[in-house]
């Protein structure tokens, strides 16, 4: 199952990128669980999902919570709280 | 009222025409319009904000924050328009207005919009400073709790 992953603001600038494609293992079933994964990937991506409680997520365009499983995403977005406005 | 409303959502890298969207609300007919303009804050060696966003999910989301407004109040229509990319002090950041046969109406809603989205639309301010420093601004606990008491 490929994904796409779009980092955004400190998120993308801690890992270095904006985007990348990954195919998580079979028991890699919610959000929390694709970041614990994503954090092996770099020192850069452990950094960036450190503090998990300033993390957030989008699954195809819709904010999620940690515990969403991930089965049939398209495109999984990471961020920083937002601070529009 | 009927569900029939003008409902403008825009995103871009441009400076908003206040006087020109404050127009378009006012030529519907309704009694009143209310607006809020977001202004990037100067002081502190300030000399730049940039406005990162989520390309594909803004416009919805500013859309649905839109609808919800819709949805609680009797509104004739509704603006919302933010801006992204590199902003100076004292650059127009956002702009949020709704039109209404009641007052009360068009300033709740109005306030409701600003409440929301801050707490609700993809988007991340980051400072630059004189002295070369930069960072990203961190969401405020005040935010969350202007946009809490708006739940039900």
């Amino acid at each position: 199952m490929a994904i796409d992953i779009l980092y955004f603001a400190r998120i993308r600038e801690t890992i270095g990128r904006s985007a990348e494609c990954v195919s998580p293992p079979d028991n890699i079933i919610t959000i929390a669980d694709l970041v614990d994964w994503l954090a092996e990937r770099s020192p850069g991506h452990a950094e960036a999902f450190a503090d998990r409680d300033r993390l957030r997520a989008a699954i195809d365009q819709r904010f999620v919570d940690p515990g969403t499983p991930i089965a049939g995403a398209r495109e999984i977005s990471l961020f920083p709280p937002v601070t529009g406005g | 009222m009927t569900a029939a409303r003008h409902i403008s959502v825009r995103v871009t890298p441009d400076d908003i025409d206040v006087a020109a969207e404050l127009a378009s609300l006012e030529a519907l007919g309704g009694g009143g319009v209310a607006s809020f303009t977001g202004i990037v804050r100067g002081g502190n060696g300030l000399t730049a904000m940039v406005l990162e966003h989520h390309p594909t999910m803004t416009q919805t989301s500013l859309e649905s924050i839109a609808a919800e407004a819709a949805a609680r109040w009797p509104l004739a229509g509704i603006t919302i328009v933010h801006r992204y990319g590199r902003l100076s002090p004292g650059d127009r950041i956002v702009l949020t207005a709704t039109a209404s046969s009641h007052r009360a109406a068009a300033l709740e809603s109005c306030a409701f919009l600003i409440d929301w989205l801050k707490t609700k639309a993809p988007f991340w301010k980051k400072e630059f400073f004189q002295d070369g420093d930069s960072r990203w601004v961190d969401a405020r606990d005040a935010d969350d709790a202007a946009a809490a008491r708006w739940l039900r």
